[in-house]
């Protein structure tokens, strides 16, 4: 079974969501859509002052078998990336919750995090992929 | 639920991720595939092939059978029993039935096929073979098991004991041995040496756990991709199909020619194609850059009207970056740019093969 963390929010795509205690939303990829990438062997992270809006493409991850489009769970400006993931892309699949984030945003909007799942929505929604 | 292979529960119990093959659970991995690619290209690993499909061709008239319905010539296998040869089955618009090894039994020939296409091909053999004194048998009770890597042959003579160390011993590259019904070949589909051996159903669970106790890996459908890939050896519906001729999928070399009189099934076609200038042909293709290729992306060739395709695309696990087979304009030069989501990259195009026996060739 894949861990779903209960303090997190999340998106249908499998994106996660952390809201941090100076205001910022930290963004990375589910345990269930690790697993379900396999590998993880390239990603591509949004750029550092790119202004993104909730459900827009924010990068791509990539895997030895296929491709996957990342989308921002939340509208606002990239601050952060994680520049590791750029030579050890396999730290997504080792800790997708910690090591492996990829961005980090400054929210427009903090409410748009309620429309998110929360873990136990999430989990009924990825059980049935 | 699809079709079981012998070693279904054995796959479950290893903790393969199973999923759906050509209408076969298969495992895809067993964990990791680049820790299985990397257990294959540097000491041994066994992947259970046993979806595909064997055929039993017997009779009076096999030899000419098969003489018409594949393009290299069984010919070349006289006089030497257990002896493989890879071939093309043809249309007769020159097209690609499927691709398949051709093994001289004593009698008789023993013909594998790929799962996908089973009843195509069965449908088209046997259509094929109204005109002649031929038998053909498929083989369900057999389990095929591919064991490969540096270390394989080795670790299959330990299992087996002495009774076959001198039997594989004598074995060279794409031959084969038999005893009863088990049938020993060196032949594989991922660039290292190693062994494909068929067994009874009922002998598969155990063999694979004596493979296992002897610490070769169990490997999924994954591994076995992305080693092929890297070996640059065809996927059928992949590098070809019913609509692709041989001479456009890096297959020239399995086609016999000689002798002129042997009219094999899509001979017309492929010599008019070959008199008209063969408009494509198969490379490979190197991006050292960031990024992976992948099949269905477009490749732009300098001076070319058409664009070309990828047939097939991975990251190489052996090489550290991305490596692609496709099918582009024959006036291709060193270079080439693929289109990946909107932008064009720029890849080195070389020789579609990447890695043998655990060495980069590229």
């Amino acid at each position: 079974m894949s861990e779903i963390r209960s303090e997190l929010k999340y998106a249908s795509s499998h994106e996660w969501a952390r809201l941090e205690e100076d205001g910022t939303v930290t963004v990375g990829i589910s345990d269930h859509a690790q697993d379900a990438l396999g590998d993880v062997v390239y990603v591509e992270t949004p750029e550092v002052g790119q202004v993104l809006s909730a459900g827009e493409e924010a990068g791509v991850v990539e895997s030895v078998k296929a491709a996957s489009d990342i989308y921002s769970p939340i509208s606002g400006e990239v601050i952060a990336v994680n520049e590791e993931l750029a030579d050890a892309p396999e730290t997504v699949n080792s800790s997708p919750y910690d090591d492996g984030w990829f961005f980090r945003i400054k929210p427009s909007d903090e409410s748009e995090l309620d429309k998110l799942l929360d873990a136990d929505a999430y989990k009924a929604e990825s059980e049935e992929d | 639920m699809g079709n079981k292979t012998a070693l279904y529960d054995t796959h479950v119990a290893m903790g393969g991720k199973m999923v759906d093959f050509g209408g076969w659970d298969m495992p895809l991995h067993y964990g990791s595939q680049l820790e299985e690619h990397h257990k294959v290209r540097k000491d041994a690993g066994m992947f259970d092939v046993s979806h595909m499909t064997v055929v039993d061709v017997d009779g009076a008239g096999a030899r000419d059978y098969l003489r018409t319905l594949v393009a290299n010539d069984v010919a070349k296998l006289d006089g030497n029993p257990g002896k493989a040869l890879y071939t093309g089955m043809l249309n007769e618009n020159g097209g690609v039935v499927d691709d398949l090894i051709v093994y001289l039994r004593d009698p008789g020939y023993r013909v594998v096929v790929n799962c996908a296409t089973r009843e195509k091909d069965l449908a088209w053999m046997n259509a094929q073979a109204s005109n002649f004194d031929v038998t053909l048998t498929e083989r369900p009770h057999l389990a095929m098991v591919a064991i490969q890597g540096p270390q394989a042959i080795d670790k299959v003579k330990q299992v087996l004991g002495i009774d076959w160390t001198a039997a594989i011993d004598g074995l060279k590259v794409f031959s084969s041995v038999a005893r009863g019904d088990w049938f020993v070949a060196r032949t594989g589909y991922t660039g290292e040496d190693g062994l494909e051996i068929m067994l009874n159903n009922e002998d598969a669970p155990g063999f694979w756990q004596a493979l296992a106790d002897v610490g070769v890996a169990p490997c999924g459908l994954g591994a076995r991709d992305t080693l092929r890939l890297e070996a640059g050896m065809n996927l059928y519906g992949h590098e070809m199909d019913d609509d692709t001729s041989p001479l456009e999928a890096n297959m020239a070399w399995t086609i016999a020619w000689e002798p002129a009189e042997r009219k094999f099934i899509g001979r017309e076609a492929l010599e008019q194609e070959k008199a008209a200038g063969v408009a494509n042909k198969l490379v490979g293709l190197v991006l050292e850059d960031r990024g992976v290729l992948r099949a269905g992306q477009q490749v732009v060739v300098d001076g070319a009207e058409s664009r070309g395709i990828i047939t097939s695309g991975t990251f190489s696990p052996t090489l550290g970056y991305s490596i692609a087979m496709a099918r582009v304009p024959v006036s291709v030069g060193d270079t080439a740019q693929v289109e990946i989501r909107n932008k064009l990259v720029p890849v080195r195009v070389v020789k579609p093969s990447f890695v043998r026996n655990g060495k980069s060739l590229v």
